[in-house]
């Protein structure tokens, strides 16, 4: 059987078996990877996998459970389990699935998939991790040792259907390539990484621009040193800054807001950042990371104003957090094939300024440049803000020298009410993308 | 560690795989045969099957309720520094000698034949557990949550939101190897977290959030850690952060607590010291076995045989047994934790560290129980011998670079230290050291060792393992100290 029919049966066994409504996902995907190290291949993986979940109401109860056993009886049994499971929970009055006027998906071509992606084989897809690693090792000879280059691929179908006469399926495709190089001086060593993604091999950057990046990142960070505690600006690089934007996706989620557990909870129509600072989410972007035709739940993906000109305009609900807070959804459930639907971003950006890197930097004068955050001493709750950072002194408003073993602490409010300046570098690599953020001043904890 | 082997016949019998789906010795060598057809010089196959349940509170209703099965079969297969790998989640015979085939293409020799007849490994029981919690009914567990829940309320009338989960699983898995080893486990585990909010008036919450468990019968709630536990020591937290003020910002000194502190240790060396990293040798801790890399004061471990702890195993994922391991005796390093393929190719003897999250991962060196050895101190004389300094007692997580050593951990509930008396909590901080150097400034370990309560998990490379860890009161002399004050 087909897996969207499969699903339209789940829920159909699922009312007869006793729920009011149901609704079943089917997750499938084929996966392939291959690591080289020192030119010879170190790890290839291939699989294929499927399984489904189901999530049922019982009047106001709801119940849920997942299998990877997709015989009859393995079906079976979890539809049993989910009705049963919801005999057990209580009576939530705003639990249910989304009304069917909310329910739509988008029928033009997002471009998740592309025919192309099967275009390469294996023995060329070794051959990208290869070069992109052989790029890398030939750069510098600092660069005495390698934890590879890596080809990963992946082809994935969703299919999803409710009792309230949704259906519908998408696939998508991706693919990256990885340099990992780790150099050497004076016996301290240093590792840092570079990839490219995309929908298709034919659209990821060469092995060798992959391989050079990695390595001037990593050649970059070698002979760092702590530097004395005190305050100062810091300068988020892009992907260091779409860190940071993802506690901001943390603390607009619906669940942490009507939870009371969010910093914004509350803050609909306040300032909360500098006016500069506008955040977006939008689901429709083609080709895009964060881009899919109906979110978790039926309901179509759309763009989101989340933040305009430093001002909260809208949190990221799905159906039962917009129901808690009397708003509508605004197509953002996402969910694992078991349990309730969770918040999920589409693409949550933060928009671009016009400065190029180099001269946020320059307006930085003196200060931190951040390519590495460790550890996640982020506290959505109150906004606390305190992790281990890795980057390149600012001094004269020039990258001067690599800075190590320091903490960066302030708090999620305070950064981003002082955000000075904003790059013009904003790249799509994953579901969030920020450029190149200045943030007047935070506490690094050093010597 | 002597090994002593059984025949297999009915032994494999006894496993959920030969009962549940027909599995014969005779399949197993098979499905080995294919898996070394091009030629690899081992093989091994992960078969696995877990069934999981959780219950959710959240605003005092049982919000959730799910239950799940995933079953399927890794094949491994090594040629030299080469790994292949498949997976299948259907266990039809064909379906996993395909897998086998794809797997064995990682090599280009001749097939190898199977020269060893599959004997069964050492069986022992760490975590003797009568009923499994997927027999319970999810009622059951829902008096957990609810329990939780009313407890945490009651703690103090400033908590204003509970969210509780309890969730178990039990794993049964079947390791064959090329090498003629044949094993079986069941693997129970459960959990029960409580987090909880607090306000004071207008200002913004504070979070608490406790929970353990482990390998451990359903009783072990009833019985030794309730919900009421838990719920009091989350809420605890949550009122005691109510007051705290702006952490402080430098080099200091750092005292930790005893229990789930030890994350210092699963970070500043434990992952360091994993063999994968050290046979590449890209880990701050290459080449330095023999060397002084802690204070004389610390020996530290990793033991994978603690009775019904979350991070134990009656075998590995490669079906070796799993061991007590000195990482570090006196603050020398002594050993680096070793899995099958490491073993291969650097000579040294397997620690019996293999893991993997599931059948769909590749396994490799990974902790398990990491603990110090407790030391002489009174922990009271530590916190009086700190003129000022910060306190430590519960941290969020941490993460550690290998390559450069820097690791850091973070405070989740720490108070300032001055005059050798704790003074007020501090809001949150991350700490930040290096990992080959920041032990040495060990300068006093309690005499009062505690493992955490069973929450750890630990992320490598995209897989998620269980993992314990512990460590007593110690006194680190300097540290950085990442708050804003």
């Amino acid at each position: 059987m087909k897996p969207l029919e499969l699903t339209q049966d789940i829920v159909k066994m699922a009312l007869e078996q006793g729920a009011t409504d149901a609704e079943c996902t089917i997750a499938e995907g084929e996966e392939f990877s291959v690591s080289v190290r020192l030119g010879d291949i170190e790890k290839l993986q291939e699989a294929t996998s499927r399984s489904a979940g189901l999530r049922v109401l019982v009047g106001q109860r709801s119940g849920s459970a997942y299998t990877s056993d997709l015989t009859a009886e393995g079906i079976r049994r979890m539809v049993q389990s989910a009705v049963d499971n919801a005999e057990v929970t209580g009576e939530d009055p705003f639990a249910g699935l989304p009304e069917r006027a909310d329910l739509g998906q988008h029928t033009g071509d997002l471009q998740l998939f592309d025919e192309s992606i099967g275009s390469l084989a294996t023995p060329a897809k070794i051959e990208q991790a290869r070069r992109a690693e052989a790029a890398f090792l030939a750069f510098d000879p600092r660069i005495d040792k390698s934890e590879g280059g890596s080809f990963d691929s992946g082809i994935s179908g969703r299919y999803f259907a409710n009792s309230r006469g949704f259906a519908g399926s998408y696939r998508s495709s991706q693919c990256s390539l990885t340099a990992v190089p780790v150099a050497s001086l004076d016996g301290a060593m240093e590792r840092d990484y570079w990839y490219s993604s995309a929908r298709s091999p034919l659209q990821l950057d060469t092995p060798e621009n992959i391989g050079i990046i990695a390595a001037k990142r990593t050649l970059r960070r070698l002979g760092a040193r702590k530097v004395p505690t005190q305050k100062a600006a810091i300068v988020f690089e892009p992907r260091m800054a779409r860190m940071l934007l993802s506690h901001i996706g943390e603390a607009v989620d619906g669940d942490a807001i009507y939870r009371d557990s969010s910093f914004l909870a509350g803050k609909l129509g306040e300032r909360v950042a500098s006016e500069n600072v506008t955040i977006i989410d939008d689901g429709t972007m083609p080709g895009k990371w964060g881009t899919l035709p109906f979110d978790a739940e039926g309901v179509p993906t759309r763009r989101t104003v989340i933040v305009e000109k430093g001002v909260l305009k809208s949190y990221l609900l799905n159906t039962y957090t917009a129901r808690k807070l009397g708003l509508q959804s605004t197509g953002n459930a996402g969910r694992g094939l078991s349990g309730a639907p969770y918040v999920q971003n589409g693409n949550f950006y933060l928009e671009p300024g016009s400065l190029t890197a180099e001269e946020v930097i320059r307006r930085a004068g003196t200060g931190l440049y951040i390519t590495e955050v460790l550890g996640n001493g982020v506290n959505i709750v109150n906004g606390d803000y305190s992790c281990g950072a890795q980057g390149l002194w600012i001094e004269n408003g020039e990258l001067a020298y690599p800075v190590s073993e320091v903490t960066i602490a302030s708090t999620l409010m305070e950064m981003l009410n002082s955000i000075e300046a904003i790059g013009s570098d904003l790249e799509f690599q994953s579901t969030m993308a920020a450029p190149t953020l200045l943030v007047k001043e935070m506490m690094i904890s050093g010597t | 560690m002597r090994r002593t082997c059984y025949p297999i016949g009915m032994a494999l019998a006894d496993s959920y795989f030969a009962r549940k789906f027909g599995v014969t010795e005779q399949n197993l060598e098979t499905y080995l045969g294919e898996a070394l057809s091009q030629g690899g010089d081992y093989a091994d196959l992960y078969f696995e099957f877990v069934a999981t349940s959780a219950v959710t509170l959240d605003e005092g209703i049982v919000k959730s309720a799910s239950q799940g099965v995933t079953m399927g079969v890794g094949i491994r297969v090594i040629s030299g520094e080469r790994t292949g790998y498949a997976y299948s989640d259907d266990l039809a015979p064909e379906r996993i000698k395909q897998a086998a085939r794809t797997a064995a293409c990682i090599a280009s020799a001749p097939a190898k034949v199977l020269k060893h007849d599959l004997m069964e490994g050492e069986k022992r029981n760490l975590y003797p557990v009568l009923t499994p919690p997927t027999e319970l009914s999810l009622r059951t567990k829902v008096d957990l949550v609810k329990r939780a829940n009313a407890a945490a309320r009651a703690y103090d009338p400033r908590i204003f939101q509970c969210t509780a989960t309890y969730a178990d699983q039990v794993k049964q898995i079947l390791v064959a190897t090329s090498d003629g080893v044949v094993n079986h486990d069941t693997q129970p585990m459960a959990r029960l977290n409580v987090s909880v909010l607090a306000r004071q008036g207008a200002d913004l919450p504070q979070s608490g959030y406790s929970g353990g468990g482990g390998r451990v019968s359903f009783d072990f709630f009833l019985n030794e850690k309730t919900p009421e536990y838990f719920a009091k020591e989350a809420g605890r937290q949550a009122i005691v952060m109510l007051d705290s003020v702006e952490a402080p910002a430098g080099e200091m000194t750092v005292v930790l607590g005893p229990g789930w502190p030890g994350v210092l240790l699963h970070e500043a060396v434990g992952h360091g010291l994993e063999a994968d990293f050290n046979r590449k040798g890209v880990s701050a801790f290459t080449g330095r076995i023999g060397q002084k890399v802690a204070s004389e004061l610390c020996t530290v471990i990793d033991d994978g045989t603690m009775e019904s702890r979350r991070g134990s195993l009656n075998l590995d994922d490669e079906g070796a047994p799993t061991q007590r391991n000195v990482l570090i005796e006196n603050g020398i390093l002594r050993g680096y934790l070793q899995d099958k393929l490491t073993t291969r190719l650097t000579g040294a003897g397997n620690t019996g560290s293999g893991r993997r999250e599931g059948y769909q991962y590749i396994p490799m060196p990974r902790m398990t129980n990491t603990f110090m050895l407790a030391g002489e101190s009174e922990p009271e004389e530590v916190i009086r011998s700190v003129p000022k300094g910060i306190y430590c007692v519960n941290f969020g997580g941490g993460q550690v670079d290998i390559t450069n050593g820097n690791f850091v951990f973070s405070a989740s509930e720490s108070y300032l230290i001055e005059d050798g008396k704790i003074g007020r909590p501090v809001r949150g901080a991350t700490l930040i050291g290096n990992g080959p150097e920041a032990l040495k400034y060990i300068s006093m370990v309690g005499n009062d060792l505690k493992l955490d309560e069973g929450v750890g998990i630990c992320g490598k490379e995209g897989q998620s393992v269980p993992v314990g860890v512990g460590i007593p009161t110690v006194k680190i002399d300097r540290m950085t100290v990442g708050g804003t004050a």
